[in-house]
């Protein structure tokens, strides 16, 4: 039993990330018909929102410490980062310590911004041109982002732990009443997941009370009539993306910890949160955090040791097998509508 | 027995019911027509003959044989054709390429890979291909590009590509609409001299009244999914039901 | 001639000429001048210029004609790679039969992915291509690497069937029934066709300039050129047109007695031998076959090549293939010191701020010139390269001209 916990808990934290991309691609395909390659690179750039911040944040100047020396004998020079000048030294270093989480405030306007401006410059004008096109041009984009990260932070990963107080790793094993140390679980993933089920249920909160949220979902059940009762739909269309774009920057923000930010971390993940998509049901929301959790847990039990040795590789390619079973006997996906790109 | 036999055809799209107990009968080598107002279900009884919709009961007979459960291309190899209300043609290509795409079908079936040999020797296809544009009066327009025409000539186009099948059934949906009146009166004119030289049965939906009682043998008034009577020409004139369903408002 | 075209035939004669005279014309610069790091005629390069067109032409045939957009035939190319090396290891180093056996291995796999693929269309159908290449990856990568001969033995499946991460390799305990098993100075035997080796070359010095004629590339070339004729046939048959027709409008081929399924396979069956024509070629020329080949950037990177070239043309996807093999290992070569160089005639704060700019360009950023010139392409210039000629030679050609090519540009593709 307690086994069985472990796994189910592993497959959370990559759940997680997953939902949350494919809850942004979804957003996007829903409203706007367009199918995002981008969509990766923001979750890319959002992590990297976090490591930028953190680089910020650790800006320092030298100082001469009269009271140590070095091994000539002359006085230290030690850098001092401007924080601890603004802040004091206690508070500075905690603010340090306190990046990652404190890169969400920095992460939500220019996620947003950058959501805005790809929506207004580029994509826009694919909204009529074939899903073929829309692919073709958002792959160009996902490159050129990449890309500019790469140039700015280098090809390899960037370390960005989580704060002090969150290294540590939680004991479920204790707490269930199996052996201590059974089933241990860092807390960051614990605080990942919480993270993750928060901006869900935002996003779900958002679009089902508010009057914004509703014409959202009307216009994804119905996108022509919607148009034809003279609603703006442009705007709410720029601000979709910006939402969506939010929330990839968000999960890229609060992965950090768990797997360090290189400039390909979003192509990797959203090949895997495309099939999420579709084995959730292209355009169902639901159906994407859904598949997200599931194909994630799937994943963590196929990488049993137990699983591999009968199946060899089966942890590999179990999410791709998914996805082909079901597009070919249910293309509509988990949770999608009949008749949603069924062809 | 006819060549088209309809049963009992019900088809339902949601809370509406798009045809009723539809039941008709088109004999070998007439041209029938089918009227009524819009959204009577006239292009959806097409398309339950076509395969492009499966009737939710009854049964369709074409030569005999069941249509219902065949695909589009089956049904085609059958023998019918079917001009849609919408010109579908193939707008990337030349008006020669969309002719010699049924001239393909009709000689080689629904596939064969011949991958090597040039379109361009096919002379014999060629020939059949460009005697019924020159038909059409479009043979000037072989190589423009087709979805740069005008709607009456991808119309026209349409109905040629279908022709050259040599269809046993043709199926024409509204095919004079956005036509101009000669175009008209050539269409008219055309499909009089195909069937006194061809063996065709024609199945006509059209509102223009000039052209349907030009053509028609038998004429079906359709009114909200249910055939409300079926006669000559020279009877449905004078029918006051019809005067009143259908004619009433429209002329 | 050849049962073409004169206009094609034409083509083919253009094509045939620049890839003979190809040592020549890509290195137009003199040996030691500064231009020289943009020859590009030294084999390894040339070869990489037609195996990639290869590649392109193949998966022109199936995006360019249907437009199905594949986002995984890099798995061909890696079966193909995989097929010639146990040719290789099996039964000898002639290309001939390790070639056949790409193409054969590479179709059966397409027929497989493309049956099950193609009950889909659209973006579907791309994301079901790509699960399935990533499938292939991850196996390559692991599961086919896992030692199939039981830990006491020490043979040919030591490292599976893939030889996993590090690739499929030579080894001196290969059988090689039919061909020698170690070349006469005991070193790994080298792929040859009927003796002549791949690596063999010639050098030709005229004054400056260093000419290679390299054997390997000559082969590659001519395999090339018929893999090009053979798909300008395909583009002018009926089975080409029927391919542009599913394209179209596929309602209408349904309802005009054609049924556009088996067209669409036989397409993407082709098209898969093409890449796996490739992929053997590439592990003739070198013989190594690794998993990275499948991964899903190669798949994207042919996407790039054809969409560059022109899709749907038949030159376009050759031409996407050399400008991109071209920059990926000419622009990336360029570092700020030659940029210095290049610019140091500027006094000297513009020099720095002009090296400044183009530098995240070039070198390790090629990428990043590559995705903005393709993002350009699919924007302003659909047709590719190949269009973007086709309007230079408008302007040239003036007014009066203008109305012949608008009739020409209705014709299939040039
Ligand atoms: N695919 C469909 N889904 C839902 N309703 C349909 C569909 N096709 C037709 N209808 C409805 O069925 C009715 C009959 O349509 P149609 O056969 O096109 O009429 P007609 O051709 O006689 O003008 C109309 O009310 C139309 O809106
Ligand atoms: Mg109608």
């Amino acid at each position: 039993m307690d086994w069985f916990i472990l796994q189910l808990l592993n497959g959370l934290d990559k759940g997680s990330a997953y939902a949350l991309i494919a809850l942004g691609l979804t957003l996007i395909f829903g409203t706007l018909g367009v199918v995002n390659f981008a969509h990766g690179a923001l979750f890319m750039i959002g992590a990297f929102c976090a490591v930028t911040l953190s680089r910020i944040l650790t800006l320092s100047h030298q100082v001469v410490d009269e009271t140590k020396t070095d091994f000539l004998g002359n006085p230290l020079k030690v850098d001092v980062p401007y924080v601890y000048d603004i802040f004091g030294e206690s508070m500075g270093a905690s603010i340090i310590d306190w990046a990652v989480p404190l890169s969400i405030l920095f992460a939500i306007p220019v996620m947003i911004g950058i959501g805005v401006i790809m929506e207004r410059g580029l994509i826009k004008h694919f909204y009529k041109r074939p899903h073929a096109d829309q692919i073709l041009v958002t792959f160009g984009l996902a490159i050129v982002l990449q890309e500019i990260i790469k140039y700015y932070f280098g090809a390899n990963p960037i370390p960005t732990p989580a704060p002090e107080a969150f290294t540590g790793s939680f004991d479920f094993g204790a707490l269930l009443g199996f052996d201590p140390g059974s089933i241990i679980y860092p807390y960051w993933r614990i605080i990942y997941f919480i993270f993750a089920a928060i901006i869900i249920g935002g996003v779900f909160a958002f679009l089902q009370f508010t009057t914004f949220g509703m014409v959202v979902r009307a216009g994804m059940a119905d996108r022509e009539t919607v148009g034809l009762l003279g609603i703006n739909i442009d705007r709410r269309f720029t601000i979709m993306f910006g939402l969506a774009a939010a929330v990839a920057g968000l999960a890229g923000v609060m992965y950090t910890p768990i797997n360090s930010p290189n400039y390909h971390m979003g192509m990797d993940f959203l090949v895997l949160s495309f099939v999420v998509v579709v084995v959730g049901g292209m355009g169902s929301l639901p159906g994407a955090v859904l598949a997200g959790f599931l194909l994630g847990i799937l994943e963590s039990f196929a990488s049993m040791r137990e699983v591999i040795e009968i199946l060899p590789g089966i942890n590999q390619v179990i999410i791709y097998l998914v996805a082909i079973i079901i597009l070919l006997t249910r293309p509509r996906g988990l949770m999608g509508r009949k008749g949603v790109m069924e062809d | 027995m006819g060549i088209l036999e309809v049963k009992d055809v019900n088809k339902r799209f949601g809370g509406l019911q798009a045809l009723g107990d539809v039941n008709l009968s088109v004999q070998e080598n007439t041209v029938h027509a089918i009227i009524g107002p819009n959204g009577a279900g006239k292009s959806t009884l097409l398309n339950c003959l076509v395969g492009k919709l499966i009737p939710d009961t009854g049964s369709v007979l074409f030569d005999g044989q069941s249509v219902l459960g065949r695909t589009p291309h089956e049904i085609n190899q059958m023998g019918i054709s079917r001009v849609f209300q919408t010109p579908e043609i193939f707008g990337d290509l030349t008006v020669m390429e969309n002719m010699m795409i049924p001239c393909f079908a009709r000689r080689d079936g629904a596939f064969r890979l011949h991958a090597i040999e040039a379109v361009e020797n096919e002379a014999e296809l060629r020939d059949q291909a460009e005697a019924m544009l020159d038909d059409v009066n479009m043979l000037d327009k072989r190589n423009m590009h087709s979805a740069s025409m005008s709607r009456g000539d991808k119309r026209r186009l349409e109905m040629a590509m279908c022709l050259v099948q040599n269809p046993k059934l043709l199926l024409l949906d509204e095919p004079t609409a956005g036509m101009a009146r000669a175009d008209t009166n050539n269409t008219i004119d055309l499909l009089k001299e195909i069937k006194e030289k061809r063996d065709i049965t024609i199945a006509i939906i059209e509102h223009d009244m000039h052209v349907v009682f030009s053509l028609a043998d038998r004429i079906t008034v359709l009114a909200q999914g249910t055939p409300l009577v079926e006669d000559t020409p020279e009877n449905i004139k004078g029918h006051p039901k019809v005067q009143e369903a259908y004619l009433g408002e429209s002329h | 001639m050849l049962g073409l075209e004169k206009k094609d035939a034409t083509l083919l004669l253009i094509v045939f000429g620049l890839t003979m005279l190809a040592p020549f014309l890509l290195n137009p610069f003199p040996e030691g001048s500064a231009m020289a790091q943009f020859n590009a005629g030294y084999p390894d390069l040339m070869q990489r210029f037609v195996i990639f067109g290869i590649f392109a032409i193949g998966f022109n045939i199936l995006f360019g004609l249907t437009g199905y957009l594949s986002f995984g035939h890099a798995a061909f190319l890696g079966i193909g790679s995989y097929a010639a090396m146990w040719m290789f290891k099996l039964f000898g180093m002639n290309v001939i039969p390790a070639l056949a056996l790409s193409v054969v291995m590479s179709g059966l796999f397409a027929v497989l992915i493309g049956y099950v693929s193609l009950r889909r269309s659209g973006i579907y159908f791309s994301i079901l291509t790509l699960a399935f290449a990533m499938m292939s990856y991850a196996l390559a990568y692991s599961v086919l690497a896992t030692d199939m001969d039981g830990p006491d033995r020490q043979g040919l499946l030591q490292k599976g069937l893939t030889g996993g991460e590090t690739g499929l390799q030579l080894t001196l305990q290969d059988p090689r029934i039919l061909g020698q098993k170690a070349a006469e100075d005991g070193n790994l035997p080298v792929p040859n066709i009927f003796g002549l080796e791949m690596r063999s070359s010639a050098e030709l010095e005229l004054g400056n300039w260093v000419f290679t004629f390299s054997a390997g590339y000559y082969f590659s070339a001519v395999v090339m050129l018929i893999a090009f004729y053979l798909s300008i046939r395909i583009f002018r048959s009926p089975f080409g047109m029927m391919l542009r027709a599913i394209k179209s409008n596929q309602q209408r081929l349904n309802y005009t007695g054609l049924n556009p399924k088996p067209y669409t396979l036989a397409a993407f069956v082709i098209s898969g031998m093409y890449a796996g024509l490739a992929g053997g070629l590439m592990a003739s020329m070198d013989p190594l076959a690794g998993p990275e080949r499948m991964f899903w950037t190669a798949s994207g990177e042919v996407v790039l090549m054809t969409i560059l070239g022109g899709a749907g043309t038949l030159i376009g996807p050759v031409l996407g293939a050399g400008a991109i093999k071209y920059m990926e290992n000419i622009l990336s070569k360029i570092n700020s010191d030659i940029l210095h160089g290049w610019f140091a005639f500027l006094p000297d704060g513009l020099e720095d701020f002009v090296v400044a700019i183009i530098y995240p360009f070039i070198g390790k950023g090629w990428h990043l010139t590559l995705g903005l010139i393709f993002m350009a392409v699919v924007i302003f210039l659909p047709g590719g390269l190949v269009e973007a000629g086709q309007r230079v030679a408008r302007m040239f050609r003036g007014k009066k001209a203008e109305d012949d090519s608008k009739s020409a540009s209705t014709e299939p593709a040039e």
